[in-house]
């Protein structure tokens, strides 16, 4: 990413002065300190006051920890369960059962790969209908055995394509939305990295919604928009800007219930930091939802989509 | 107040005729179909509810058109009608969206880009949305999502079968997320009138895509395509910029989401009306 460039080439640096060390040396070791404290400086100077195109690179970031990082680090005894049972499986959505601690909930996610054979064969987190049919179903079992349901949204979008659009795209779409809507046990919500328009939100409904600090979540990506509105994909980070799409911006629109906490630098820094803080908000909430009766939790999850919008009523 | 009531309150009806000023060409006004390329008079046109006379192309109707059309003598009482878009992230592009909601509002004569009304369908009582693609594209904002789903509730409510006539490119980028949660939004007020076991008749219109078409849209008991609309999520540019190649012909339309099972049938224009009576005598039972 460009803007942590100058971080880059010092932590290079010191690596490099570091290796060369093969004794040592007061000196040295008085000039690797210095090195490593304008190293924590610069880093606080780039990392805090991101632009929302710069957070947008951190959402994307390659060694970004994916839905089945965080699935590990947190949960106990996933068991994946795949297939829509009409067509297919979908590798850019995972889902199953598994132990919050001692609570069983449902776990559904965007699963982007590490490198670019398991991206090439999880689509790079895009999901066909049969991954979106394949959540619904699971969507149906989490609420048949009482399981809550916590969803990680990781995707730069419902895919765009042939078959896609053959097999029903917006349909299974609009499915898990009014599924969602309607399901009744707690679900907690969190974007974990990219949250791409309607492919995004399909899994997105729910009765608390989180984002990790660095994720964004968006109507449209702001490639697509800058295309549109400016007639210029060069103009990305300027609808980057525009749209308001990061968890900061989200919070203070009411969109969003909280922000989880990323090391500096983004959450590839330090995944366990970051699923740590991601327990602690799933279980608090957990318990703070599973108060609630169901015709309570519906009519709150109700409420809460009811309020979503800015109006004028007189024209 | 009773619905009988209420359909004797005749002076709150509003009877709005759009295209009467269209109406009143004089015969020799012409142009050439964009479809065909044969002659059409604006006249006949008219007459034949903006279908082609030749090559049977379905131009876009405005709201008003549509509401005449669909609804007995063209009678509605309207809900919501002065809910009106702000502003809420002051979005600029190349222009404003401020600009671009005063400019569609001069150009349609419209508050937003959908019009919710209680009508009537050959003696029916319905609620009825009707979306209009000159308003910023038919896209949906927080005012779209909003007037929806009181409309959908209203039937929940008041116990009537539902209509929707969408026609839109989808979610309004310039509300940003707003634009996103309508979607959500509107088909959770759509899975409640769903545990009702009265009709919701989806209509898509051309163009119906993105967020619309992935929310309510797609959620009707039945889904009817106007001939010829075009239908999908993802845009044909989108498309072909992804897959990297030219899309086949007739892809995303009426027809070929017929072909794939999308929708339950493709209706005429001139059909419209009374397909959509028929469906509801059916789901609903004779009207008393
Ligand atoms: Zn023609």
């Amino acid at each position: 990413m460009d803007f942590e460039k100058p971080v880059v080439e010092l932590e290079i640096k010191l690596d490099e002065l570091k290796k060369s060390l093969s004794v040592a040396k007061p000196e040295i070791a008085e000039e690797i300190r210095f090195l490593e404290d304008q190293i924590n400086k610069l880093r606080k100077r780039v990392y805090t006051n991101l632009s929302s195109w710069e957070k947008l690179q951190i959402a994307r970031h390659p060694d970004r920890p994916r839905a089945l990082d965080y699935i590990n680090l947190i949960f106990s005894d996933f068991i994946e369960l795949r297939g829509d049972r009409l067509y297919g499986d979908d590798p850019a959505l995972v889902g199953g059962p598994a132990f919050l601690e001692n609570e069983r909930v449902m776990i559904l996610g965007h699963q982007k790969g590490k490198d670019i054979k398991e991206n090439v064969a999880r689509n790079f987190g895009m999901p066909h209908p049969k991954g979106f049919r394949k959540t619904k179903r699971l969507m149906s079992l989490a609420e048949k055995f009482h399981l809550p349901l916590i969803c990680f949204i990781d995707t730069p979008g419902a895919y765009p394509g042939i078959e896609a659009e053959k097999h029903g795209q917006a349909v299974a779409i609009a499915e898990n939305l009014m599924k969602m809507s309607n399901l009744a046990v707690p679900i907690i919500v969190v974007n974990i990295g990219e949250g791409g328009s309607g492919g995004a939100l399909a899994l997105g409904v729910g009765d608390k919604i989180f984002m990790l600090e660095n994720s964004y979540y968006s109507v449209i990506t702001p490639e697509g928009c800058a295309s549109i509105l400016w007639h210029d994909e060069t103009k990305a980070s300027e609808a980057a800007e525009a749209l308001k799409i990061t968890a900061e911006s989200l919070m203070e629109l009411n969109i969003i219930d909280g922000i989880i906490k990323e090391p500096l630098g983004g959450a590839h820094r330090d995944s366990e930091f970051v699923a740590r803080n991601l327990k602690k908000v799933l279980v608090e909430n957990l318990m703070e939802l599973k108060n609630f009766s169901v015709e309570k939790l519906l009519s709150n999850r109700y409420r809460k989509l009811r309020e979503i919008g800015v109006y004028a009523k007189n024209r | 107040m009773p619905i009988s009531e209420w359909f004797q309150k005749k002076e709150k009806y509003t009877q709005i005729t759009p295209g009467a000023k269209k109406r009143s060409v004089p015969d020799g006004i012409w142009s050439k179909c964009a479809e065909c390329g044969e002659i059409i008079y604006q006249r006949e046109l008219l007459k034949n509810l903006r279908v082609c006379p030749t090559c049977d192309f379905h131009y876009k109707l405005t709201v008003g058109d549509r509401l005449n059309l669909l609804l007995d003598d063209g009678k509605f009482k309207e809900f919501n009608a002065s809910l009106s878009s702000t502003d809420p992230l002051n979005f600029v592009s190349e222009k404003s969206y401020f600009d671009s909601l005063a400019q569609s509002k001069e150009k349609t004569n419209l508050v937003e880009a959908v019009i919710t009304a209680k009508g009537k369908i050959n003696g029916r009582s319905i609620i009825i949305a009707v979306m209009d693609f000159r308003f910023i594209g038919g896209s949906m904002g927080s005012v779209v999502g909003e007037k929806v789903t009181c409309a959908v509730e209203k039937a929940t409510e008041d116990k009537l079968p539902l209509i929707i006539i969408s026609s839109s490119g989808g979610a309004r980028m310039q509300e940003g997320m707003f634009s996103l949660m309508q979607m959500a939004k509107t088909s959770a007020a759509i899975g409640r009138f769903k545990k009702t076991n009265l009709p919701y008749i989806s209509v898509l219109t051309n163009p119906t895509m993105g967020g619309v078409t992935a929310s309510f849209a797609s959620l009707g008991d039945v889904i009817i395509a106007e001939l010829g609309a075009l239908i999908g999520f993802a845009g044909p540019r989108v498309l072909e910029k992804t897959i990297k190649q030219k899309l086949p012909k007739g892809f995303q339309t009426a027809e070929f989401m017929l072909d794939y099972g999308q929708v339950d049938l493709i209706v005429h224009r001139k059909e419209l009306k009374a397909t959509i009576s028929k469906l509801l005598d059916f789901f609903v039972g004779e009207k008393q």
